[in-house]
């Protein structure tokens, strides 16, 4: 459980980020809370030879407004989203998604741009930060891009993100929707089964294709005025998920329908 | 006041709690190089090519060693004659994990990176990585010379068809006890330096001494020039027992470069190299009256022993056997068994060994017979109940003799405990209210065998004997060393011993400190296993102390000219029955102890050390009732344990706070086993794909229930201090308890059993098949 050989640099700026991801173009990886990154260089699925530790740098990490989006710098800790008094009061779904992450000692390391670039789909901020629609800027050596949520996630483990840009800051918006995030896992702490975050109409699942997806079914039933528990039932429509040693899909196309109607029942008593 | 039967806190605990405690890998002698092995890739091949060239030439490479390299070598000790485990795999690979060649490097990551460049060339077979393939009549075989991948077979003297056709009705079951790695905290490590004063091997292992005589043995080396030292050790449970091949292989590493060579696992390795336990199925029948009593019973086990025999993996099935018949009365029972190897990591003890499948199995059959008669669960064990006046009562095995107990009084409190009647209404009034959970209730009367053990016992697994021993010295200041020959990994054995030795020594508990885990200070020992030590080292210690105490009291009683019959030891002093003040301190007595001068002239100076080979007549019985409440949500399937009630009775309790802590992290583990733990192989490939914690499913605290624990007391009449053994008895108690809960949770289902670990997913195919049938 010994990584590769790599060579570690520590930067202090967004700046000094994207000059060293030109120098050392595709041997380089950006280093946030190591929480991903570092299990896969230990089994030496990832063989970086420069890693970019950007967790020290302080424009990427806090909470501020912006009109009326709430900006969360990337490199902000899973820990701070949790308790911050900000976020909990203006975005209460992705504090308490955060809350559900890992373990608190992965939470004081983890971030949530490191968790949404990772793009695991069996991640917990992903599928709730789809749902709230949040847009995601990227900065490159010829300035900066916003990409939509719904453009960001793009395969197993990819993201619109190329390899020479960093991601700055996550938006989401202000607007106070009722909202509920399910996660199911078989132990306590674990990566969900399956997970459902619901945001006013919008409705995202978790581990449910290689990528976190929304549940465009669903949420059309909606607004056709189907009642909770039929328009649940459409939960797993157009979904791919996988058999592992967890679920079965089958079983992943249930606990989407379930997670699904109880999560629009919670968003709806929370009105 | 005794200690015995106190809440003593750990004397173990402020060195481990505030880290200072020394485990192997903490240990960084000057010029220590580092140890890894390169491992098979595929679960069954031919080793066609081995290029160590590139690795070689990476600096700071001391060099990479094959099987070659040891043919002067004997294989691993154990096992079956002409199928030992070689130290190195030699020609085929058997399991995906099974080591080949070994890099000793400056450090860790040059080792690493040496792994990485050793090129292996195989030639890939067919692998058998389940009982059923390795049985199939075209099965790729392990042992082409043994011409089956069966290795051993037990059959059964009487095949039972008559009594079982005699009885009114009959059930059979299937049940798999699944594969589970043992997990400890602290990887296998070891640190091995051979030097020109001989060999110091430091090892995470349970047993020094009795590995000290296998590895001295396997190097031809005198046992004196072989020196083991088990430091700290986290958590063995069975696993390190094991002749693992890296404390032959280290030793010689560290001749061949002639410096210290350190070996530790990852945790990735250790799910793949450490031995894995359980992995039994039984093929089980019940033969029964209308009124529930169990008239015969037949057992046949299959064992899966992976890729080698282990000589504790050839045991397993042994001891299912001789517990097959649980703590009940059942006139008829036959047992057979048969090994199997398979292209997957060899299976040794785990916590339980053996025991923990035959209370699953017979615990299952007694709830069949329940379910089958209509009669509650409860009434159906206390029918068949070995009364307490049956005791010692003889098994169906002439080994097992079961020394004491009271499993009616066990039920009992268990009943109350669990608050049964109660439990059942809220079952019934949820039963039919979709909003609520299922509820299940199930139980676990069981009885296994511990206090290994008496003389023979051991010897059968490799073991010198089966004695334990002790030896009691006493400084000139009156404080005491005791040596013993267990060596404790987790279990609070300083404590144990020193409360007993405080007790009968009159020298006061922190007065008293405990060495073991080395073999060139402790006498002689055998280890920590089968739920020993307090019985075995404990009863040492009681009778060793006493036979010190004639002494000390001669001395004491000459230095107050007083005779010895009227002395009085308490508190650290001797004094006079009846007149108070006239006392003399245990500091003076044992100071006098190494003067001649102040001696009675019957004593010798250094008269106050003792050692003590404790031998046991039989082994010990300990025995309980568990009780299990599960929710489980009808919508996922998943299960919750609501409540776990634990009665225990181990004989006389040394330390309460121990003992239940002992039985909390056995029922851990054995709930582990029910809802979360399997070792899984991809069926077609044989590689595994829970070898590490994101896939295999240990549970952590918040998944398991506070326990209601309580007590049932029968003194063990085999040992002085009436001490059975606790070591063991949450994990063999505890996995039928919580599937018999489950399987009443979806009785009216019609559901008889349902196998380990009962994750969500299972319980949905039941409930939507079951719902889809209503409808
Ligand atoms: C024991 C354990 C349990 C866990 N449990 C959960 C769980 O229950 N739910 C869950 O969602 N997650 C879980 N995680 C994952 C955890 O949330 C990670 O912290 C997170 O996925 C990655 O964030 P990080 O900051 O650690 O990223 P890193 O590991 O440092 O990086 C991950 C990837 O993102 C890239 N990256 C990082 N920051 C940026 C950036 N600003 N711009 C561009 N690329 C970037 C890196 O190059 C790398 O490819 C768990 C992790 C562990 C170790």
């Amino acid at each position: 459980m010994i990584p590769a050989p790599f060579t570690y640099l520590r930067v202090g700026s967004v700046q000094e980020a994207l000059d060293a991801l030109a120098e050392y173009g595709d041997d380089a990886k950006l280093l946030a809370g190591g929480h991903s990154l570092i299990p896969l260089m230990k089994y030496r699925l990832a063989t970086p030879k420069v890693l970019i530790d950007i967790s020290g740098i302080a424009e990427l990490s806090g909470v501020t407004f912006e009109g009326d989006s709430l900006v969360i710098g990337a490199a902000t800790r899973h820990a701070i989203v949790e308790h911050s008094p900000v976020v909990k009061e203006h975005c209460r779904l992705l504090a308490y998604t955060a809350s559900l992450v890992g373990d608190p000692q992965v939470r004081n390391r983890g971030t949530i741009g490191g968790s949404v670039a990772h793009g695991d789909s069996a991640s917990d901020l992903p599928v709730s930060l789809l749902a709230m629609d949040a847009q995601f800027t990227a900065q490159g050596r010829n300035g900066t891009r916003t990409i939509a949520a719904a453009d960001f996630f793009v395969g197993f483990w990819q993201t619109a993100l190329t390899p020479n840009e960093v991601l700055i800051n996550i938006k989401v918006p202000l607007a106070k929707q009722r909202w509920s995030y399910q996660k199911f896992t078989i132990r306590s702490q674990d990566w969900a089964t399956v997970s459902s975050a619901v945001y006013g109409n919008a409705v995202a699942l978790g581990a449910m294709a290689d990528i976190p997806i929304r549940a465009r079914d669903v949420e059309s039933a909606l607004l056709q005025g189907a009642d909770i528990s039929q328009a649940a039932l459409l939960a797993d429509h157009n979904t791919s998920p996988s058999s592992d040693t967890r679920a079965s899909s089958d079983y992943r196309r249930h606990l989407a329908r379930v997670l699904t109607e109880d999560g629009l029942r919670e968003a709806l008593a929370r009105n | 006041m005794s200690l015995v039967g106190a809440r003593v806190l750990r004397k173990e605990d402020p060195r481990l709690l505030t880290g200072r405690a020394t485990f192997v890998d903490d240990l960084l002698p000057a010029n220590c190089t580092f140890a890894q092995f390169i491992v098979s890739e595929h679960a069954h091949a031919d080793i066609r090519h081995i290029d160590i060239s590139q690795a070689l030439q990476i600096p700071g490479v001391l060099g990479v060693w094959t099987a070659l390299d040891f043919r002067d070598y004997p294989d691993l000790p154990g096992g079956l004659p002409d199928l030992e485990r070689p130290p190195l795999a030699t020609g085929r690979v058997r399991w995906a994990g099974e080591p080949i060649a070994v890099v000793v490097a400056e450090d860790r990551y040059i080792a690493a990176d040496a792994v990485a460049a050793v090129k292996i060339d195989y030639n890939v077979l067919p692998a058998v990585s389940t009982i059923r393939a390795a049985l199939a009549p075209d099965a790729q075989l392990l042992f082409p010379q043994h011409g089956s991948n069966c290795l051993v077979t037990v059959p059964m003297l009487d095949d039972l068809d008559r009594a079982m056709e005699a009885c009114d009705e009959r059930a059979q079951l299937r049940v798999v006890n699944q594969r589970c790695a043992v997990v400890p905290i602290e990887t296998m490590a070891c640190l091995a330096d051979w030097n020109i004063d001989g060999l110091t091997m430091w090892a995470t292992f349970q047993a020094p001494h009795h590995l000290r005589n296998k590895v001295s043995a396997w190097l031809n080396i005198p046992q004196n020039q072989c020196r083991i030292i088990t430091p700290n050790v986290g958590g063995g449970f069975g696993a390190k027992i094991v002749f693992a091949p890296e404390f032959f292989i280290m030793p010689l590493l560290s001749k061949w470069v002639g410096r210290p060579v350190k070996f530790s696992q990852s945790r990735t390795e250790a799910m793949l190299q450490m031995t894995h336990g359980r992995d039994q199925e039984h093929d089980l029948e019940v033969g029964f009256d209308r009124n529930g009593r169990i008239k015969a019973l037949r057992m046949v086990v299959t064992q899966n022993l992976g890729a080698y025999a282990d000589p504790t993996g050839l045991g397993l099935p042994v001891l299912t056997n001789w517990m097959a018949g649980g703590c009940y009365k059942i006139a008829k029972v036959q047992t057979a068994f048969r090994c199997v190897v398979t292209n997957t990591t060899p299976v040794a003890a785990y916590r339980g060994a053996g025991r923990p499948e035959a209370t699953y199995a017979v615990e299952r059959l007694v709830d069949l017979v329940a379910r089958r008669t209509g009669i509650d669960p409860v009434e159906v064990r206390r029918r068949n109940f070995i009364e307490p006046q049956d005791f010692p009562y003889e098994t169906h095995n002439k080994a097992v003799i079961y020394d004491s107990g009271n499993f009616p009084a066990l039920m009992d409190e268990c009943v109350r405990l669990l608050d049964y009647e109660t439990e059942r209404k809220r079952q019934e009034a949820f039963r039919n209210d979709s909003s609520k959970p299922l509820i299940g209730i199930g139980f676990s009367t069981w009885i296994e065998i511990a206090g290994f053990g008496p003389n023979g016992s051991l010897e059968g697994f490799g073991h010198l004997a089966s004695w334990e021993s002790t030896q009691i010295r006493i400084h000139p200041d009156g404080s005491a060393t005791i040596f013993i020959g267990s060596a404790p990994h987790g279990q609070g054995t300083e404590t144990i011993v020193s409360q007993i030795a405080s007790d009968e020594l009159g020298i006061s508990f922190d007065r008293i400190n405990i060495v073991y885990g080395d073999t060139g200070t402790v006498i002689q020992g055998i280890g920590t296993l089968g739920s020993r030590s307090t019985p075995m080292v404990g009863s040492a210690t009681k009778v060793a102390s006493q036979r010190l105490l004639e002494r000390a009291k001669k001395i004491a009683g000459h230095l107050l000219e007083a005779s010895e019959d009227d002395l009085v030891v308490a508190d650290d002093s001797f004094s006079v029955r009846g007149t108070p003040g006239k006392k003399v301190g245990w500091a003076d007595v044992a100071l006098a102890s190494f003067q001649p001068l102040r001696l009675p002239p019957e004593l010798q100076a250094g008269t106050l050390e003792e050692r003590l080979f404790h031998e046991s007549p039989n082994f010990s019985y300990p025995s309980g009732a568990y009780g299990c409440v599960v929710e489980i949500d009808r919508r996922s399937g998943k299960v919750r344990v609501a409540k776990m009630v634990l009665i225990d009775d181990c004989g006389t309790v040394i330390n309460p706070l121990l003992a239940e802590g002992q039985v909390h992290g056995g029922v851990a583990q054995g709930i582990a086993q029910a809802l979360f733990e399997e070792m899984q192989y991809d069926p077609s490939t044989g590689q595994p794909i829970t070898s590490n914690l994101i896939d295999y499913l240990i549970p952590s605290a918040p998944d398991l229930p506070n326990y209601i624990a309580g007590r049932v007391n029968t003194p063990c009449p085999n040992n002085p201090l009436g001490a059975k053994g606790i070591g063991e008895s949450g994990a063999i108690g505890s996995p039928p308890a919580v599937v018999n809960a489950i399987v009443d949770a979806l009785s009216h289902f019609g559901v008889e059993h349902i196998d380990m670990p009962v994750l969500p997913e299972k319980v949905w195919k039941v409930l939507s098949t079951a719902t889809k049938g209503s409808t």
